[in-house]
């Protein structure tokens, strides 16, 4: 908060190296930072999988890769075999850290903490301090993820959802209170108390560095759509994250103090009796978990359409179409979210009265899910549009989110439901959402942004190679998703199904879908080599706005400096007038004056 | 080249939305601490319906100490709210005052936990005991862990962060406002739980 008498220190000398590289405040190196580390983390999270789908394809077949069986050990993987409890354990910390860890970080940390303050003519965030404290909240939340794999008993294994009773009695450490914290699932709950405090510091200060902060004449219509569309999200997270953290909070209470806030009476374990006061209740802890978690696919998913609005309107040369709905939708949809999170629990036996209430607000959130797409569509019509690789993935944006939307209004009905409750139907479903959805925006937002951010442009022939392998590969692991899920293969079979009957004739697609899984690991290895290649060597942006974008970041030098902007702009129009008629260029920055 | 970074609003209004930052901060920030407790009241209410049995809190929670720290918080609330105007009538002395009264309230609404706190520890009574049990201890736990996290904050105004007086003596009036609306929060809350868990009967 101090962040005045600091810089009168810092006019006599530069800052030091740590308090510019390591605990920074300046809220680019620290989108910088959490860009970089959620990356690493979707790397590693995605490595996890591709593991496991070893085991999907070739079940019981010993990993043909020795010396990582040897260093995975005899424990997780007997003779080359993966171990049913590893395979669990890769299941939930895959979950939990592509959204936790990975996307989440990504969109909101790493988008947000760059692009708002520039977009909103800021020099920086409201709290700089507390952006430096979020994210390092955030790294403590990672470290305590990732040592939970070395615990005793592993990681968490009771899927990235946690539910109870399960994840109570699973791996309960022993009578000393150490060891019962020592714990896969119980550090998995610390670990979450420390992302959620994270999320929280940071939404506070990306919604207060919105609403006070803006340049003069950034008017609520004038904010780019990136900008609403973080700050729907910053709503989100702020109101949809405690009760997760209260619901963490009693979980660990149960590990730890031996409570049942979770656990009903006269629970049978293994054949016998568990030891507890009972009383608890199993649907109360999917209640305030899914009460954050529907919440939580809006916030993977808005900061997605921001930047895919933000591409299209920059590479169709037009305004966006029908910005005002795209505004009114996002906010809708943030309000919405809040309403429909027992979706998730037709069939826990909620009733069907409840199960109606739930199913139509689902369906009525679908309406402003669509008007958003069908915009951005429109937006695209009569556009002469530049193919860029940002451009590119943008495009395929598009349907893929269209097929994951559309793919869960069946799952929104309690009837059909049934049939498709915890099959692979459910897992291609969300993965479109996520995968070719919003991780193809959040692509799509680095290749866009890379030349301010460094300087440099990435190379577009690695860009494409990259974009069409991605889109091939990833459509081959997820598409098959429906097909088994039709058939009934359930989501949670360590063997892929092999003993089922009805599983018989979808069998072969595991071998599809893992083989293209590893073929788009393989197409992430372009996208890191062209990476690091044009932060060495990469061709140099011809100047501060190679895109001849509008809005305000194209308005600094490049990279902006410590401050962003020398002198705060003032604006003078909305954040997307390209091809003005009459103007001399096809683009008309919002912070010029009228061009003669 | 290292422009001078001064954030705008830290001190003053900004004139279309009539807060200054921190104030909008703090507001987010108690929004956020609502759906924390309210989910924890929430389970509170699901789980008591829910259940068969339900224990009669005044018999086995100490109502009168109880009802003494819910005075002394409340006491402390009206401290703080003092402390608050003495800045605004520029008066430091009756600031550091109302601000220690305030402190010292903490203190002893915490000591009073601790005592209720030993007695059910020396009675054999565990958070493991009954659902009941598991939701006092937790709902009040948190709430001592809130009480302490005021505490720092206000122990800090009053004593090293009360250097800032003597600069930005506008600043440090907002900083002692932001604080006290949490203090107050941290009070609410208590005045929320007490009856909930001291005087509804059992079932």
């Amino acid at each position: 908060m101090s962040a005045h008498t600091h810089d009168d220190h810092s006019h006599a000398h530069e800052p030091g190296f740590v308090r510019k590289y390591i605990f920074s405040t300046d809220h680019k190196w620290i989108g910088i930072q959490y860009g970089f580390t959620a990356l690493v983390f979707l790397f590693f999270g995605f490595c996890l999988v591709m593991l496991m789908r070893w085991q999907l394809a070739y079940p019981g077949v010993p990993f043909p890769v020795e010396f990582l069986n040897k260093w995975l050990g005899e424990a997780r993987m007997p003779g080359g075999v993966m171990a049913p409890e590893f395979y669990n354990q890769l299941g939930a910390m895959h979950g939990t850290i592509m959204i936790f860890l990975g996307v989440v970080p990504l969109a909101v940390g790493a988008f947000g903490n760059y692009l708002v303050p520039l977009q909103v003519g800021a020099q920086d965030m409201a709290f700089p301090k507390l952006n430096m404290a979020s994210y390092w909240v955030y790294f403590i939340g990672g470290v305590v993820m990732m040592v939970s794999f070395f615990v005793p008993g592993g990681a968490a294994q009771s899927g990235w959802t946690s539910y109870s009773p399960l994840a109570n009695i699973t791996v309960p450490g022993g009578a000393e209170l150490w060891g019962r914290l020592l714990t896969g699932q119980s550090l998995w709950l610390v670990g979450m108390v420390f992302l959620i405090t994270s999320s929280l510091l940071g939404s506070v200060n990306i919604i207060v560095t919105i609403v006070q902060l803006r340049a003069p004449g950034l008017t609520w219509m004038r904010l780019p759509f990136l900008v609403w569309a973080q700050l729907v999200t910053s709503f989100l997270l702020l109101l949809a994250f405690p009760p997760l953290e209260a619901a963490g909070i009693l979980q660990l209470m149960d590990r730890l103090a031996g409570t049942s806030f979770f656990l009903p009476s006269g629970l049978v374990v293994s054949g016998k009796e568990l030891v507890a006061s009972g009383g608890g209740s199993a649907l109360l802890w999917q209640h305030l978990f899914w009460f954050l978690a529907h919440p939580e696919v809006y916030v993977l998913i808005l900061p997605a359409l921001g930047i895919v609005g933000e591409v299209i309107a920059n590479n169709t040369r037009k305004p966006l179409w029908g910005y005002k709905s795209l505004v009114y939708s996002a906010i809708f949809l943030g309000f919405m979210s809040f309403i429909v999170w027992a979706h998730h629990m037709f069939l826990t036996g909620m009733g069907t009265t409840i199960n109606a209430f739930f199913q139509t607000t689902t369906m009525i959130i679908s309406v402003p899910s669509i008007v958003i797409l069908t915009a951005m569509i429109l937006s695209l019509w009569g556009g002469s549009i530049r193919f860029t690789v940002p451009m590119l993935f943008a495009l395929a944006f598009l349907p893929m989110f269209g097929i994951g939307g559309l793919t869960g209004l069946p799952l929104g009905l309690a009837t059909s439901d049934i049939h498709l409750h915890d099959t692979y139907y459910v897992i291609g479903h969300f993965h479109y959402v996520v995968a070719p959805g919003t991780l193809f925006a959040l692509f799509a937002g680095i290749y866009h942004w890379f030349p301010k951010v460094t300087g440099r442009k990435m190379n577009e022939t690695l860009g494409k190679v990259h974009f069409w392998v991605s889109l091939l590969a990833i459509n081959g692991v997820f598409l098959p998703m429906f097909v088994q899920g039709l058939a009934g293969v359930s989501r949670r079979l360590y063997d892929g199904g092999t003993i089922y009957l009805h599983a018989q004739d979808v069998l072969v697609l595991n071998k599809v879908m893992s083989h293209s899984a590893w073929l788009l690991g393989a197409a992430q290895v372009v996208f890191i080599i062209n990476f690091f290649w044009t932060l060495w060597a990469g061709k140099k942006a011809e100047n501060d706005n190679p895109w001849e974008a509008t809005t305000l970041e194209w308005a600094t030098p490049t990279p902006p400096p410590h401050g962003n902007f020398a002198q705060i702009p003032a604006v003078y129009r909305g954040p997307y007038e390209y091809s003005v008629p009459g103007a001399k260029r096809d683009f008309t920055p919002q912070h010029l004056p009228q061009e003669a | 080249m290292s422009a001078e970074i001064v954030i705008p609003y830290n001190d003053t209004e900004r004139p279309d939305t009539g807060l200054y930052n921190a104030k909008l901060g703090v507001w987010l920030f108690l929004a956020s601490e609502v759906m924390l407790f309210g989910a924890l009241f929430s389970s509170y209410i699901l789980l008591r319906v829910s259940a068969d049995r339900w224990e009669n809190g005044a018999e086995i929670l100490n109502v009168p100490l109880a009802t003494l720290n819910t005075m002394v918080l409340i006491a402390s609330s009206v401290t703080m709210v003092l402390s608050w105007a003495a800045l605004k009538a520029k008066n430091f002395p009756r600031y550091r005052l109302c601000m220690g009264l305030t402190f010292l309230a903490g203190v002893g609404f915490l000591i009073i936990k601790t005592l209720e706190y030993g007695a059910k520890f020396e009675h054999g009574i565990r958070p493991a005991d009954s659902t009941f049990m598991a939701i006092y201890f937790t709902m009040t736990g948190l709430h001592a862990l809130h009480v302490i996290g005021g505490m720092i904050v206000n122990g800090y105004l009053l004593g090293p962060g009360a250097k800032m007086w003597f600069t930005e003596p506008r600043r440090f009036t907002n900083r002692i406002e932001v604080a006290g609306l949490y203090w107050h929060f941290v009070d609410l809350v208590w005045i929320f739980l007490f009856p909930t868990l001291y005087l509804l009967p059992g079932k």
